[in-house]
This record gives C-alpha cells, sequence and structure tokens, in this order.
C-alpha cells in the first residue's frame, strides 16, 4: 500500500459521498429527498449495507462457540470489527471496546456495573443541564437506587457550559462526571478534556456521551481524559441496535458484571459462577453480530473519507446554515456556542416546531423537531420544542438552500 | 401545496393565532391535563357541567397550529352541549380524522375545516388531544391524558 492512499483525502466531495449513499437518491413527494436529521440517525452507505448482507450471505453462524469454520469466520469479522472501533476510539487495547445496544444501553452498563460498585449515599453524580436523557436517567436511576444526588452544571444562554460553576461544583464526593461530548439539541462541543481534567482531579472517573461527538470528527479516548466513552452506530453511518461502550481497561476489570448468561461466563454451577474476562464479561448472550460487522464497516468508511475533512466539511456546512437561517425573519437560533458541532436548532415566531416539521417534510426537507430527548434544555431556553436540521458528511449548501427554501413557504402559510 | 392547504385553512389559522375560550375557568366541576410527549404540546381544560351540560368551558396550555386551532374549535362546538351530544361529536371528530367518513360536511359543521388531517397521520394526536383530554376530565379520571 503507498504512503498516499493512507492520507484522508484533504478535502471532502460531499457529491462523490451521496453517490455512495443509496438512499439519498429517494423523492419524497415528489422532491429530493433533503436529509437534515443525521442528530437522530444518519444514513447508510453501500459499504454499509453490503458489509452487513455480505455477512448473512457467506459467513453468518454464533461467534466464540462451536468449531465448526462458520463460527470461526463470524467470529473473526466480529473480532475484527471490535478492533476497528478501537482504533477508531483511540482506545489502547481491543479489549476495552464492549458491544451494546447504543449509547443508551453503554451508559446504563456504566450506572449498573460500575455505579452499584462504587457509589453510594451521600455521593455525587455530575452531568450538565444540556445533557441528553441517556446522560439523565440512568443516573437518576442510580441515585434511587444508592442515595447518591444528581448534581447538574448549569449552561450559558449561548448554551456553553458554565466552566466556573462546573469546577465549583466537583468535591470529595463526586465519583462520576458524565457528560455530552456535543450536544444533539444545542450543537455546542463541549471541552471534556478540560472537564476530565477537573473530574480526575477530584478522583472522578470521567464519562463522555459521545453519541454526537464520534460521527463530526476524530475522536481519541486518550486524549480526551475519557475513563468511558459511549457511542452509537446508527449515528455514525451504521446498523440500528449496536453501539460501543469504551472503558479503561483497571475500571472493566475491578467492575462487576452487567447482564448474566452465555457468553459472559467462565464457569457454571448452582453454587457460584466466574465470569469470563473484559469484554465477554460485558456481552452476555449472542451479540448483534451483524449489527457490530456493520458498525465495523462505518468506520471504515469514515476513516476513508477522512475525519478532519469530514469535520471541516461539517464546519463550513454549518457556517453557512447560520448565515442562510438569519435571513429568516422572526427565526432565533438556540444554541450559540461559541463552539459547535453540525447542529442548526431553531424557533419561528409565527409557527410552532410541529408545523415547520409538517411544512418541510412536503418539500421533502426532513428535519427533527420536539425536545429532542432533552426536556431539561428546552426548559433552559424557555420553549416547548424546537426545530432541528442535524448534518452529516453528505449534506451539501444546497441541502441548506431547500431548507431556507421550504421555511418561507412556512412564513408564507403561517405568516 | 395543496394538501398543505387543507391542512391549514384559513379558519385553522385564525383560531391558531385567536384561540377562542382561552385562560382558566374559577368555578370548574371538571378539569384534566392532556400532554403529547412526541411534540411536547400541553393542554389543561377545565369545564363547568350544570346536571348533564357543558355550560363552559375554557383550555390553556402551549401546542402546534392543528392542536391550538382543535381546542379552540371544540370549546366553541362543546358550550352548551349535553355530555351525550359532546361525546357522539367526538367520534365524529375522530372518525374524520382518521379518514373514517366520507366527508359529509353538512353534518361535520365547523368540525369540517380538520378533514385535511386525515392525510397527515402523524398530525392526527395533536387534533385529538383536546378531546381526549376532555373526555378524560368528563370522566373524571384523575391522571394526565398522553398521547403516548
Amino acid at each position: 500500500m503507498s504512503a498516499s492512499s493512507t492520507t484522508p483525502a484533504q478535502t471532502l466531495d460531499a457529491d462523490a459521498v451521496r453517490r455512495e449513499v443509496p438512499i439519498l437518491a429517494r423523492e419524497i413527494y415528489g422532491k429530493p429527498l433533503v436529509y437534515l436529521d443525521n442528530a437522530a440517525s444518519t444514513q447508510k452507505p453501500r459499504a454499509v449495507i453490503d458489509a452487513v448482507a455480505t455477512f448473512y450471505e457467506t459467513t453468518n453462524a454464533n461467534i466464540h462457540r462451536g468449531v465448526h469454520r462458520l463460527s470461526q469466520e463470524a467470529t473473526d469479522a466480529f473480532e475484527l470489527a471490535r478492533e476497528r472501533m478501537r482504533a477508531f476510539l483511540g482506545a489502547a487495547q481491543h479489549e476495552e471496546i464492549i458491544f451494546t445496544r447504543g449509547t443508551t444501553e453503554s451508559i446504563n452498563l456504566i450506572a449498573a456495573s460500575y455505579g452499584h460498585a462504587n457509589v453510594g449515599a451521600g455521593d455525587e453524580i455530575l452531568i450538565s443541564h444540556m445533557e441528553h436523557h441517556s446522560n439523565i436517567v440512568p443516573w437518576q436511576l442510580l441515585c434511587e437506587q444508592t442515595g447518591a444526588k444528581l448534581v447538574v452544571a448549569p449552561i450559558t444562554d449561548d448554551g456553553d457550559i458554565d466552566m466556573d460553576v462546573l469546577a465549583s461544583l466537583l468535591g470529595d464526593r463526586t465519583k462520576i462526571v458524565s457528560v455530552g461530548h456535543v450536544s444533539n439539541a444545542l450543537g455546542t462541543v463541549n471541552p471534556v478534556a478540560e472537564i476530565g481534567r477537573l473530574a480526575h482531579e477530584v478522583g472522578a472517573v470521567f464519562v463522555v456521551d459521545g453519541a454526537q461527538g464520534a460521527p463530526h470528527g476524530a475522536v481519541d479516548v486518550r486524549a480526551l481524559g475519557a475513563d468511558f466513552y459511549a457511542c452509537s452506530g446508527h449515528k455514525m453511518y451504521g446498523p440500528t441496535g449496536i453501539g460501543v461502550l469504551y472503558g479503561r481497561r483497571e475500571l472493566l476489570d475491578a467492575m462487576p458484571p452487567y447482564q448474566g448468561g452465555g457468553e459472559m461466563i467462565r464457569t457454571v454451577t448452582f453454587e457460584k459462577s466466574t465470569y469470563a474476562p473484559v469484554p465477554a464479561k460485558f456481552e452476555a448472550g449472542t451479540p448483534n453480530i451483524a449489527g457490530g460487522v456493520g458498525f465495523g464497516a462505518a468506520a471504515v468508511w469514515l476513516q476513508s473519507h477522512g475525519l478532519e475533512a469530514i469535520e471541516r466539511h461539517e464546519a463550513d456546512l454549518l457556517a453557512y446554515g447560520t448565515q442562510r437561517l438569519a435571513e429568516i425573519e422572526g427565526l432565533r437560533m438556540i444554541g450559540t456556542a461559541r463552539r459547535k458541532a453540525g447542529v442548526l436548532s431553531f424557533v419561528l415566531d409565527c409557527a410552532h416546531p410541529h408545523d415547520v416539521g409538517t411544512i418541510l417534510d412536503r418539500e421533502g426537507v426532513a428535519v427533527r423537531t420536539g425536545h429532542h430527548c432533552a426536556q431539561p434544555v428546552m426548559e433552559r431556553f424557555g420553549v416547548p420544542a424546537t426545530s432541528r436540521a442535524s448534518l452529516g458528511l453528505y449534506n451539501t449548501r444546497a441541502d441548506l438552500d431547500a431548507l431556507v427554501d421550504a421555511l418561507q413557504q412556512v412564513r408564507e402559510v403561517f405568516a | 401545496m395543496s394538501e398543505l392547504r387543507d391542512l391549514y385553512q384559513e379558519v385553522i389559522l385564525d383560531h391558531n393565532r385567536h384561540p377562542r375560550n382561552f385562560g382558566s375557568l374559577e368555578e370548574a366541576s371538571h378539569e384534566a391535563d392532556g400532554f403529547n410527549p412526541l411534540c411536547g404540546d400541553k393542554i389543561h381544560v377545565h369545564l363547568l357541567v350544570d346536571g348533564d351540560r357543558i355550560t363552559d368551558i375554557r383550555f390553556e396550555g402551549s401546542g402546534c397550529a392543528i392542536s391550538t386551532a382543535s381546542a379552540s374549535v371544540m370549546t366553541e362546538l362543546l358550550k352548551g352541549k349535553t355530555l351525550e351530544e359532546a361525546k357522539a361529536l367526538f367520534h365524529t371528530f375522530h372518525d374524520l380524522v382518521t379518514g373514517k367518513t366520507d366527508g359529509d360536511l353538512a353534518t361535520l359543521g365547523k368540525l369540517a375545516v380538520f378533514a385535511g388531517v386525515s392525510e397527515f397521520p402523524v398530525r392526527v394526536k395533536c387534533a385529538t388531544l383536546c378531546w381526549h383530554t376532555t373526555q378524560a376530565a368528563l370522566d373524571k379520571s384523575a391522571d394526565a391524558v398522553s398521547t403516548e
């Protein structure tokens, strides 16, 4: 392999990327699909679709059991996917990559396993005001069960975490700090490395909800200082129902199992069972094997386009979209943080987000409307809901032009 | 745009901008909360029932144009109706927005403006939230109504 073929492309050719994603050729109500709901779920490139189909057509069998050829090949395919996710996230060892159903299950795993073993009455868990429900509710459950307290770091009117207040909320009682890498509702890119440093200063473990971070730029869990990092396949151009939890090896080794069953044991008797080493200890039952294979293919696909190039492309679109949306009378952006990833969340003075969504849909423009599973954020900004356009690497300036045109239609109906 | 115009008829836009019977009712005999967790729509319906007749009705809350207009039109229609008539209207309305009527506009009266909703299945819940909430208030069911 020549050196040049391993160097990531410096610029992203979004039109070429689009040709790799079959669904983007669809029409909606006779109009070209303009897909701007990537923070909810991304569309799948041919490379991922083929990886899943090829697995089922040629390799399918259960893994880590059986001596037959297919079982070995399926095991190899699944473990190759684990290695690809290790490389993607910059983890030191492949044993630090646990396959889960997604970010939600990853965070629940930490809360149920690490949390129950390490958090007690009077301890504190710190999150921020901008978290997704999946980075709030698992901790609330843990607090209810243990008598620990959930502490929430406030955010500013722009949608940045108030770092001074956050620092002042940390202390000896803080056992876990968990924040989103990128806010799904506001687009804020949080200073996770800095928050991780502060968390470690007080001896807390640092959890990063990477659901919206990993799809949009290079991630290096060690550089971020993350003890745990969670992400979802379907938000990274991979299949649904598969995700990853990265955990630092020494933490994972010391943690009790999450679920019991097959795969995660070493020996079982009715008196006592012993458990397999990581990662199998946390992967009870037959996993989503094809999903894992597809997720690995998605990671390779993202790397083939270059994470830096993707980040630059989406930053350009974000700046363009922000500027174009400012042209629309009565539009208020929700989330104007200094550092943002591809999320344009807004409200119109003349129309409710739900009505905006319906009219945009008829123009072929898919956006999310609602509270984005972040009700405390909506409350913070005094809105019941927003409309949210969220970007992926296959989006273009033309997509944002279509969004703006469709929003003018909304004004025509409502203003 | 034609289906959109059918959905967002002038009457609906007008009721959205200027909802009728909006506010609280101090002397309410029945009330209930309704909530659509999908989009965050919230409504509170107050009713004053005298015998078997609805003598006053008001609503509060926030929601999309369809849910606000539906609540506004509903309050206009239900004021002065008997509980039996209210129930029958709800059935008529429900059939209309779910596309189960042939659209005999004469019997629908004011409700006819919501005929376009049946072309937008995800919006049916917006249109029916206020009616479900009213039903819950009249049934004196203690829990808040949720569309999910």
